[in-house]
């Protein structure tokens, strides 16, 4: 493999990474305030997605009406999800808020199949379409333009983590709920803002990758392949999230190379994020910088 | 728990027995008898479902001793029931295995598969177990797509019917008796598995973990073994799932399926042996009502603001959805609950207090 085509797979994979990176966040964010396993992550890039998309072909709103309108309603539904759904789950064995959100995906999905139909739908073009040249190398606009969301989602969710005192209260919350409470944080608002803030930046990912690739059922994939980055970065750590997509998108694009040049499977890239993931799991189960928890009786 | 009066257990044995009182035992035997006369009275179409109800229920069973009682979760269940299906199969078309003795080889096979994936189980709870089994699911997923040899690739394989000395249970009618033999052997033997030592510590790991530990109840050992048997279990329901409809397609065992298992479990009761079956049967008709449903609807203005027809395959998916959420908010234990309260209810009247 020669330098250059190592270094386009690479930024290839830090291009999908990044967008793996967001959603993985934003599925650390959740379970870091309020212990909820979200399975129904992919889902929410779903709605966002499609949200936008019916805003912008149906409505014919222009994009920048559009986007808004749609993170203000994924706002709400974020927080329609944890007050309806989660909140009466609290208390109650893991496994049962698993099932919840596990519960709450098919009907997500099979509402958004329901409604907008199985096949995949385009986007009107946002950004203009060309190339530019990143280290050399031919990059098209959207995929660069994506790669730049990402990190600006990354950079906001920082400052929102360090600076803000929401983000302080949140931070607060996740180290211990009790104190933070006693402190005057009202964790029934932390919950519920950890959702809507969840919903509202997977919609923008959701968003990303649908104008990018157009709108279809295919976008919940990416709330199962959040997993393997999580795992890989520690669940509750949300650098350990970045990196872990960064990771995960990196070894699918050379998987994908490795795949095509000698093995000819068709979808390694596919299943080995999941390989990985088991290997992980058996090694080292905290993921990267995760906590290790101590069990107490 | 309610007991009729007069009733004295005076030792462990009595206590732990599975038909305790006398009533249970005629409802025992009374319940067999109504089983073999079914095929005789129903419908085929009565007949398909309570064969689905049927190999359906006994993987439901595997997964809620695993689930319900052991407190292990696994998002993968459906690819243990194709195993078995395709193990079955290959086993008979290959090596020329009767397909009687290939089922529950299938299982036997399955169930190791299941003590591979559930090695790593033996080191996690709770959501890594969750994530763990997804990715079982993905893998084995790919396996049948990939493995020519074990399921046929993308043609799927041929499943013959079952044949005992000749004798060939190619009708539903003939089938079902196979079956019900199958089904009545794997509830009595979850049943007596629950009252044994390893019943016990499966519950004991469930309640609490770390005190079944400090009891000395080996954990990995006994959360391995609950991973096996309920892939026996799974193993087991697909293998016969297989030789009832002849042929298995390497589409079908995906994650959707997975979670229907779940929901089954969940509808039914957690540990719940009865509860798996309730659930079982409630997934099962639950998109025949929903049939019916849309067929009384058809072409009423409900019908055709909402094109339902269109639609059935996703409002069925979207009932699956719905119908977890609701019971996990609304009903946590499930029908057996409800059952075991209206027992009580009907117990105890005129007065209920």
């Amino acid at each position: 493999m020669d330098g250059h085509l190592f270094l386009q797979l690479m930024v290839n994979g830090v291009m999908v990474g990044a967008l793996y990176g967001v959603v993985a966040m934003c599925f650390v964010l959740i379970y870091k305030a309020s212990h909820v396993v979200n399975f129904a992550q992919g889902e929410l890039l779903l709605v966002g997605a499609w949200v936008c998309w019916f805003f912008v072909v149906k409505y014919q709103l222009p994009f920048y009406f559009a986007f808004p309108i749609t993170l203000a309603f994924m706002v709400v539904l974020g927080i329609l999800i944890q007050v309806v759904v989660l909140r009466p789950m609290i208390g109650e064995p893991i496994i049962s808020v698993i099932m919840a959100t596990i519960g709450l995906s098919i009907f997500l999905q099979a509402l958004m199949k329901w409604i907008f139909g199985v096949s995949a739908q385009p986007f009107p073009p946002v950004f203009s379409k060309g190339t530019i040249e990143v280290l050399g190398l031919q990059v098209q606009t959207e995929y660069a333009a994506s790669t730049l969301a990402s990190a600006v989602i990354m950079a906001g969710f920082a400052y929102f983590f360090k600076y803000s005192r929401m983000g302080l209260a949140m931070r607060a919350t996740s180290f211990d709920q009790q104190v933070a409470q006693s402190l005057g944080i009202s964790v029934r608002q932390v919950f519920a803002l950890s959702w809507a803030i969840s919903a509202a930046v997977s919609a923008v990912a959701g968003v990303v990758i649908g104008v990018v690739n157009g709108v279809s059922a295919g976008l919940s994939l990416y709330g199962i392949k959040v997993f393997p980055a999580v795992i890989l970065g520690g669940l509750d750590s949300i650098v350990g999230g970045v990196i872990g997509g960064l990771v995960i998108g990196i070894l699918e694009n050379l998987a994908h190379y490795v795949d095509r040049q000698f093995l000819n499977w068709g979808n390694l890239h596919e299943i080995v994020p999941f390989y990985v993931l088991i290997i992980i799991l058996m090694v080292k189960p905290y993921g990267l910088f995760g906590t290790r928890d101590i069990e107490r009786l | 728990m309610l007991r009729p009066s007069g009733e004295f257990v005076q030792s462990y044995r009595l206590d732990t027995q599975i038909f305790r009182t006398r009533n249970t035992r005629y409802a025992a035997v009374l319940s067999l008898i109504v089983l073999a006369l079914v095929p005789l009275f129903a419908g085929s179409y009565a007949l398909n479902l309570l064969i689905q109800i049927g190999y359906l229920g006994i993987a439901a069973l595997g997964l809620n001793l695993l689930v319900g009682f052991t407190g292990q979760i696994s998002i993968g269940h459906a690819v243990f029931f194709g195993f078995g299906a395709f193990a079955s199969a290959c086993l008979n078309n290959r090596l020329g295995i009767p397909v009687i003795f290939s089922i529950p080889l299938a299982a036997l096979a399955t169930a190791l598969v299941g003590l591979v994936f559930g090695l790593p189980a033996a080191r996690l709870k709770g959501l890594y177990l969750a994530i763990a089994t997804l990715a079982a699911q993905f893998i084995l997923q790919d396996f049948f797509a990939r493995a020519h040899w074990f399921s046929g690739g993308v043609s799927g394989s041929i499943a013959e019917p079952i044949t005992i000395f000749g004798w060939v249970a190619d009708t539903d009618e003939k089938f079902f008796y196979v079956l019900a033999v199958f089904f009545v052997l794997s509830l009595l033997l979850v049943t007596n598995l629950l009252r044994t030592r390893d019943g016990r510590a499966f519950v004991a790991v469930r309640d609490h973990y770390l005190s079944a530990e400090m009891m000395g109840i080996n954990l990995r050992y006994y959360r391995t073994l609950a991973f096996g048997i309920s892939s026996f279990y799974a193993g087991l329901g697909g293998a016969l799932y297989a030789h009832y409809l002849g042929y298995v397609s390497i589409e079908g065992f995906d994650i959707l399926f997975s979670i229907q298992f779940l929901a089954m479990i969940i509808i039914g009761g957690l540990g719940s042996v009865s509860g798996s079956i309730l659930g079982t049967a409630f997934m099962v008709l639950l998109p025949q009502v929903m049939e019916w449903l849309t067929a009384a609807l058809d072409g009423s203005w409900i019908d055709t603001t909402l094109h339902l027809n269109e639609g059935t395959a996703f409002l069925r998916e979207m009932a699956i959805g719905l119908v977890i959420v609701l019971f996990l908010i609304l009903e946590p234990d499930g029908l057996a609950h409800r059952w075991r309260q209206i027992k009580a209810y009907w117990k105890l009247y005129p007065f209920s207090y």
